[in-house]
């Protein structure tokens, strides 16, 4: 398999486009990292998209996506799992590259969810789950998360106010970034006093949802000094049903996503120096960094309750703010997650820029951890 | 919502009927074709337990479609006397009440409407025992 590398990157800002079509978003991202990376036209076009089916009616978005490019003709496949659906595209893109099978190809996510009123907002965020015994009792995606929180606080006597740090520093992150959804501060005290959207869970400490499209180039990694390979990407599943999981505040996929990745890198937790996490809501991201090895077991929250939050060798996690402030376009966020890390290690993030940055990782869920993504690249 | 899709799961709906596997004895909810302890395809349908205790819960105050006119409502997760866990809603207790811990038992419930035209579903929704009462009469 040959090395992969992302030759270049685009993206829109995550927010309400009412003018914009699906197309119009998708055609802005991927125009946009065809000229960043300025090596020809795509093979192949791989589309990551989660809602279209049922917020617009769309299928077969690979086909359209690739026609609005104007590049019919061109091999086209659409990728969904979930909010998981840009990670699991890009690892699709990058297999295709690695086999040997294009030279050149494009990954782009795109979601447009307002379209879609706020109640058809929840059934489609609830879609990942099975809908004969999970959705169809009324949860919703939140409350899934809201029940593992209220447990994971019993268990480890963690208190809310440490975990809601989480979502302060994403948007103490956002502040400097262009694309992002909400670029302003809010405080502890804002979050923890907003309305409840699934008690315990405030609505201030969920992801917002976007409209966004976000798309790479990827090629053969040309062994280049400044070059961001792809070190490794992996996916695991977990049982669908929090019912049957034996520790609902364990993610198992995330476990074995994470630790396959690492052994593909073949680095250590500590090697890695930037995060893009999948905190659909505050919890979600603490258990994510847990289940990582960043963090013991109900200690996650201690990212983020320290004055510096990135001091003593930990990652800096969400730089761009994250699903919480940079906003979550479903489909489209694993593609978001991947640009803004490639962004870190070219030195392109702008305000938000970490010190030279050698390694970062990106993770994704589909549904509450029934799929997780992980991703690796590497500055060369 | 089509008529085949509801009345394929209403008989598990509405009587609680999950799945055993015949080896090893593993119960599941929903049923499952293949016992994923032992690997058995031999299941049996199996009668679960219909009452248990809330091992976490939340209040839904943002519902998705045709969950509208219940809002605000507590789901739970609910583990049954047999330990198989389940998710439901809890009804005839205020939101306040719920706590960890606490006993409920399966109940019979209107769970949505489709539309003014289409099919009420109906299956179980949980709330706190009601001890059974002598007939006096």
């Amino acid at each position: 398999m040959r090395s992969v590398s992302i030759a270049g990157v685009g993206l829109t800002q995550v927010s309400e486009h009412w003018e914009r079509s699906l197309a119009d978003l998708f055609v802005e991202a991927a125009v946009k990292a065809i000229e960043d990376a300025g090596v020809g036209d795509p093979e192949a076009v791989y589309v990551a998209n989660s809602g279209s089916s049922y917020i617009q009616g769309q299928l077969n978005l690979g086909a359209m996506m690739a026609d609005a490019l104007g590049k019919a003709g061109t091999p086209a496949f659409t990728v969904e799992a979930g909010a998981a659906s840009g990670a699991v595209a890009f690892h699709e893109g990058v297999k295709a590259v690695a086999s040997g099978l294009y030279d050149i190809v494009l990954v782009g996510g795109v979601e447009k969810v307002s379209d879609a009123s706020p109640e058809e907002i929840a059934c489609f965020l609830s879609m990942p789950e099975d809908q004969e015994y999970t959705a169809y009792t009324g949860i919703t995606n939140f409350g899934l998360n809201a029940l593992i929180y209220r447990h994971y606080m019993e268990r480890f006597g963690v208190r809310q106010e440490d975990i809601a740090m989480l979502a302060v520093r994403c948007h103490e992150h956002a502040e400097g970034c262009p694309h992002a959804m909400y670029p302003f501060k809010l405080s502890l005290e804002r979050i923890l006093s907003s309305p409840m959207e699934a008690d315990p869970l405030h609505i201030l400490e969920c992801s917002g949802t976007g409209d966004g499209a976000a798309a790479v180039i990827i090629q053969p990694s040309k062994g280049v000094d400044g070059e961001v390979e792809v070190a490794a990407y992996s996916l695991s599943t977990d049982l669908t049903h929090i019912t049957e999981r034996p520790d609902i505040v364990t993610f198992e996929a995330v476990k074995r996503a994470s630790e396959k990745a690492f052994r593909m890198a073949g680095i250590s937790r500590r090697d890695v120096d930037v995060v893009e996490i999948h905190d659909e809501t505050t919890i979600t991201g603490i258990i994510s960094l847990e289940d990582m090895g960043f963090a013991e077991k109900g200690k996650g929250a201690t990212l983020f309750t320290g004055q510096e939050p990135a001091a003593g060798g930990k990652p800096h996690v969400n730089t761009f703010g994250g699903l919480k402030a940079r906003g979550n376009p479903v489909g489209a966020t694993g593609l978001y997650q991947i640009v803004e890390i490639a962004m870190q290690l070219e030195g392109e993030a702008g305000r938000c820029q970490v010190d030279k940055p050698e390694f970062g990782l990106a993770q994704s869920l589909g549904g509450l951890g029934s799929t997780c993504a992980i991703t690796i690249l590497r500055r060369h | 919502m089509s008529v085949p899709r509801y009345w394929r799961e209403s008989k598990y709906r509405y009587r609680l009927i999950g799945k055993r596997c015949m080896r090893c004895g593993a119960l599941y909810y929903p049923r499952r074709a293949i016992c994923t302890r032992c690997g058995s395809k031999e299941l049996e349908e199996h009668q679960l337990s219909e009452r248990g205790r809330i091992v976490s819960w939340t209040v839904i105050r943002n519902p998705p479609k045709d969950y509208e006119r219940f809002a605000p409502y507590v789901v739970a997760l609910v583990e049954l006397e047999d330990g198989v866990r389940i998710l439901s809603q809890i009804v005839d207790v205020e939101p306040e009440e719920v706590k960890a811990g606490m006993m409920v038992e399966a109940t019979f419930r209107k769970i949505r409407e489709d539309g003014t035209s289409g099919i009420i579903e109906y299956g179980y929704k949980f709330r706190p025992p009601v001890e059974s009462k002598q007939d006096s009469s």
